[in-house]
């Protein structure tokens, strides 16, 4: 971020001990953003006070192990919990005054108490179903890591992936006009990876071979498979619903014992096939991309393409394939909307997801676990909307639905943490 | 989608691959910064010497810019061509007639020819002159339609088209066009005020809702780096959310005593006049429109501070060096365009839709906009005619779809065809077998520097 502008104190020198002075860096957004997550749960809980108890529920009718509810008092568990992110919040500036990193689980665990605190705040009287909850916010997030692990690609191969929402709804759109013809879900599947690696084809013929701006052809090939999609949706598939698009649907798969452990059992284990290629392609992509040859090249094409160039590897023709890769991902993703949950399709049924795959891509720093964690975070919130707007709570819904756009914001503009792209991500490379 | 750097940073490879390339794109900025040699170390020099290698994503957009008249031209006739094929591709009689297309191929190619001409004379029809109307007044009614579409378009247009040549994309116009529509729309039905006052004031709150949406971008991404388009992105869908509250919230925006999201009618004051009469829906925002096309020229042209702006746009690191202070710049080019989106708003609550509006208010025009510009290159002349361009198939799109069964949706597609081989010159060139310009066999970027000479 700071390569040539010395006045900002981004930079850190690596700890290799060459003799050389060093700059001691004191990062200090974390911890404020800790603080100011106190200072919110102390307002919600002291300020704008509920009283009662709120019900937890934590299995479903028919778990095999049943878990009681949790009865938390909203004053009781407030207190606890205000105290309880006060501490790790002290931790948090401590850590920081000594210059080392915040650790990623002390962050999680500061989240989830933080959310066990929102939660029974704005359930007071009112009974929360967990699972439920968590449930939702694995389907929604779904497509959201799909589009999230194809933008990391495309982006560390060096072009940037605006166009992960034309290839989620242009899957959407192929596999349930295939499924629905061949009355094979899988085939929709396949037909779901075809589409995005087609509008991956022409996102990567116009940026890599005449050069057009990556943004613009992202931006206008969203718009073009919006139109084309509607298009064809208006003409073919409303022509004659039954035959063209009623897709089936994928057919849940519990895995044995996996399934049966409480909470997670059912929310991670008791799910379409989408899913588990969805663990598949996340475990895939983060070892392929540290650990193999294919993502060693990827990476350097990504961050130096002379260098990788003179060292002999294909620069577009690398960014050729790997983009397409993204693209077949991501059009996996968009199988989700229709194989996975609703069925049908439906215009422009994708709402601006892979606008907030692309978010979770920067805010995930272009790691796919980071983003993977993002997504998550990102349909848990817009679950969260639905869920408390299911039951009644007084909190407006706009808002729940606005944090994940409100916290990218604030990840891009670098308080939640120093966002640092590939180097070349965005460039065409001519060779000379 | 690095951040800033792509503004402010040499690439550490970037170095010796554009300088050729770039030698007409930018002779005087290139020449302090000789090409210096492939050796792998320009990273790791900290580098107090100011870089004034133009970044790439400038000298695209100077290409995309500085194409040819005739290769839009040929860019809207290739995505015309594609959008017959997709007429004729989805029409029930063709498909019947290519049934039996071997024993009889000229029922396919009537049909097809049925369908296509009738989809685009429809399209003509509806947006130009209606021949089926008996008098002149009442068949040039579509052309006014035309220009009541193409008011917004142009004025969204205009502020992207400008940000553009700031070397800035602002995919924001949603999100600037919803806040410039509230801001105008409560000042529109809230108050109660003598006609030109009320409208001078409620289009003043609109374009300065517009203004501080869009420079929220800019000032965030002249302190903190932050890509403008992921900002106005996420901007998009905080405003509309914001908005959407605001109209179910009662005492905010919504109508009194009405169970919908949506405000409440302006008042008659503050209403754009017709300008031919009630026949018409065409309004003062056109008026409007064109003051700001000539404004905006003025500005980029003849003034000092659309000088800094172009010279940004062309190259920020050289902007840099000529004392120009870049991210001021930046923050005034986003207040100013959207200001301008701002504009498209205020037309489309003040004058288009003026019995209350919900938060569909926008109805695309911020992406639209995106392709408006880049079919006018950033140039007001340009985008005023472009706008009025799309502004037809607009208009033209509905009474196709009344009249032949054609989803507007087609009108989308064409749209984004146009932008996507504008963008891609040696693209059109191959199709229609033109040479390439300056006879280069491999390099595939044109003449750069037109744009800058022809100032």
């Amino acid at each position: 971020m700071s390569v040539t502008t010395p006045n900002t104190p981004h930079e850190t020198v690596d700890p290799v001990d060459d003799g050389l002075e060093k700059a001691v860096v004191k990062k200090w957004k974390a911890p404020i953003a800790f603080a100011i997550f106190v200072i919110i749960s102390a307002l919600l809980f002291f300020v704008a006070r509920r009283d009662g108890v709120t019900e937890l529920r934590l299995s479903a009718e028919n778990d095999a192990i049943k878990l009681p509810s949790i009865e938390a008092p909203v004053m009781a568990t407030g207190i606890v919990v205000v105290i309880l992110l006060a501490l790790m919040t002290a931790g948090a500036f401590w850590l920081a005054n000594q210059a080392k990193r915040i650790p990623l689980w002390l962050t999680a665990v500061f989240g989830i108490v933080f959310m066990y605190g929102f939660l029974t705040w704005a359930g007071a009287d009112k009974s929360i179903p967990i699972t439920g909850l968590l449930l939702g916010s694995v389907a929604l997030s779904a497509p959201l890591i799909f589009g999230a692990l194809g933008g990391v690609i495309s982006e560390r191969v060096g072009v940037v992936n605006v166009a992960i929402e034309g290839q989620l709804l242009a899957g959407a759109f192929l596999s349930a006009f295939v499924a629905s013809i061949t009355r094979n879900p899988f085939a929709g599947l396949l037909a779901a990876i075809v589409a995005g690696v087609l509008v991956s084809f022409v996102l990567a013929a116009f940026a890599i071979k005449y050069l057009v701006d990556q943004v613009i052809v992202g931006v206008v090939l969203n718009v073009l498979v919006a139109g084309l999609t509607s298009f064809l949706y208006s003409t073919v598939l409303s022509s004659n619903t039954e035959a063209f698009n009623t897709p089936p649907r994928l057919p849940r798969i519990p895995i044995p014992l996996l399934s049966d452990i409480p909470i997670l059992g059912r929310v991670l284990f008791d799910q379409t096939i989408i899913i588990y290629l969805m663990y598949i392609a996340i475990a895939l992509v983060f070892y392929g991309l540290f650990f193999t040859k294919w993502g060693l090249r990827l990476r350097a094409v990504g961050e130096h393409p002379q260098a990788a160039d003179t060292v002999g590897i294909r620069v577009n023709s690398t960014r050729f394939w790997n983009v397409s890769i993204a693209g077949a991902i991501a059009g996996l993703g968009g199988a989700y909307f229709t194989l996975g949950s609703v069925g049908g399709f439906t215009k422009e049924m994708t709402a601006g997801a892979g606008f907030i795959a692309l978010a979770a891509v920067i805010f995930g720093r272009w790691d796919p676990i980071r983003a993977t964690l993002a997504a998550l975070l990102f349909g848990f919130a817009t679950n969260l909307q639905n869920t408390l707007g299911a039951i009644g709570s007084g909190v407006p819904s706009e808002f729940l639905l606005m944090l994940p756009y409100l916290v990218t914001i604030f990840a891009v503009a670098g308080l939640v943490g120093q966002v640092r792209g590939p180097a070349a991500s965005g460039k065409p490379y001519i060779k000379s | 989608m690095s951040d800033n750097n792509q503004q402010n940073t040499p690439a550490p490879g970037a170095a010796p691959e554009p300088a050729a390339a770039s030698a007409s794109a930018s002779a005087p900025a290139s020449a302090s910064a000789p090409a210096s040699s492939p050796a792998p170390q320009p990273a790791a020099a900290p580098a107090p010497k100011p870089d004034t290698e133009a970044p790439r994503s400038n000298k695209i957009l100077n290409e995309i810019l500085g194409g040819s008249f005739l290769i839009s031209i040929l860019a809207v006739l290739l995505a015309l061509i594609a959008g017959a094929i997709l007429i004729a591709a989805t029409n029930e009689d063709v498909q019947t007639a290519s049934g039996y297309f071997f024993s009889r191929p000229g029922d396919t190619l009537g049909a097809i020819w049925q369908a296509v001409s009738g989809a685009y004379s429809a399209l003509f029809q509806g947006s130009v002159y209606n021949f089926r109307r008996d008098s002149f007044a009442d068949g040039i009614k579509p052309l006014t339609e035309t220009l009541t579409f193409a008011t917004p378009l142009i004025a969204a247009g205009l502020g992207v088209g400008l940000a553009f040549r700031v070397g800035l994309f602002n995919i924001g116009g949603r999100g600037q066009m919803l806040i410039a529509a509230a801001c105008a729309g409560w000042v529109g039905f809230s108050f109660q005020l003598p006609a030109p006052l009320h409208i001078t004031l409620a289009v003043l709150a609109g374009i300065a809702g517009g203004a501080i949406w869009g420079g929220l971008v800019g000032f965030l991404k002249a302190r903190t780096g932050a890509h403008e388009v992921i900002l106005t992105i996420m901007l998009n869908y905080v405003a509309f959310y914001l908005i959407s509250y605001m109209l179910r919230t009662p005492g905010l925006l919504q109508a009194p005593g009405s169970p919908n999201p949506k405000s409440p009618p302006m008042a008659e004051t503050a209403v754009f006049p017709a300008l031919f009469g009630s026949k018409y829906n065409l309004h003062l925002g056109f008026i409007l429109v064109i003051v700001a096309t000539a404004l905006v020229w003025y500005l980029l042209n003849r003034s000092s501070l659309g000088f800094r702006f172009r010279a940004v746009g062309e190259n920020p690191n050289a902007a840099k060096v000529a004392g120009i202070d870049v991210k001021n710049t930046y923050v005034y080019a986003m207040l100013f365009s959207g200001g301008l989106v701002g504009l498209a708003g205020v037309s489309q609550v003040l004058g288009t839709v003026t019995g209350g509006f919900s938060g569909g208010i926008d109805a695309g025009i911020g992406f639209d906009a995106i392709t408006v510009a880049l079919l006018g290159r950033s140039k007001p002349i340009g985008i005023f005619f472009a706008g009025i361009l799309f502004g037809a198939f607009k208009a033209g799109g509905f009474s196709m779809q009344a009249a032949e069964g054609v989803p507007v949706d087609i009108v989308v597609v064409v749209q984004s065809l146009i932008v996507l081989f504008i963008a891609a010159p040696p693209l059109v060139r191959a199709i229609f077998f033109l040479p390439k310009p300056g006879g280069r066999a491999r390099r595939v970027l044109p003449n750069v520097s037109k744009e800058v000479a022809a100032k």
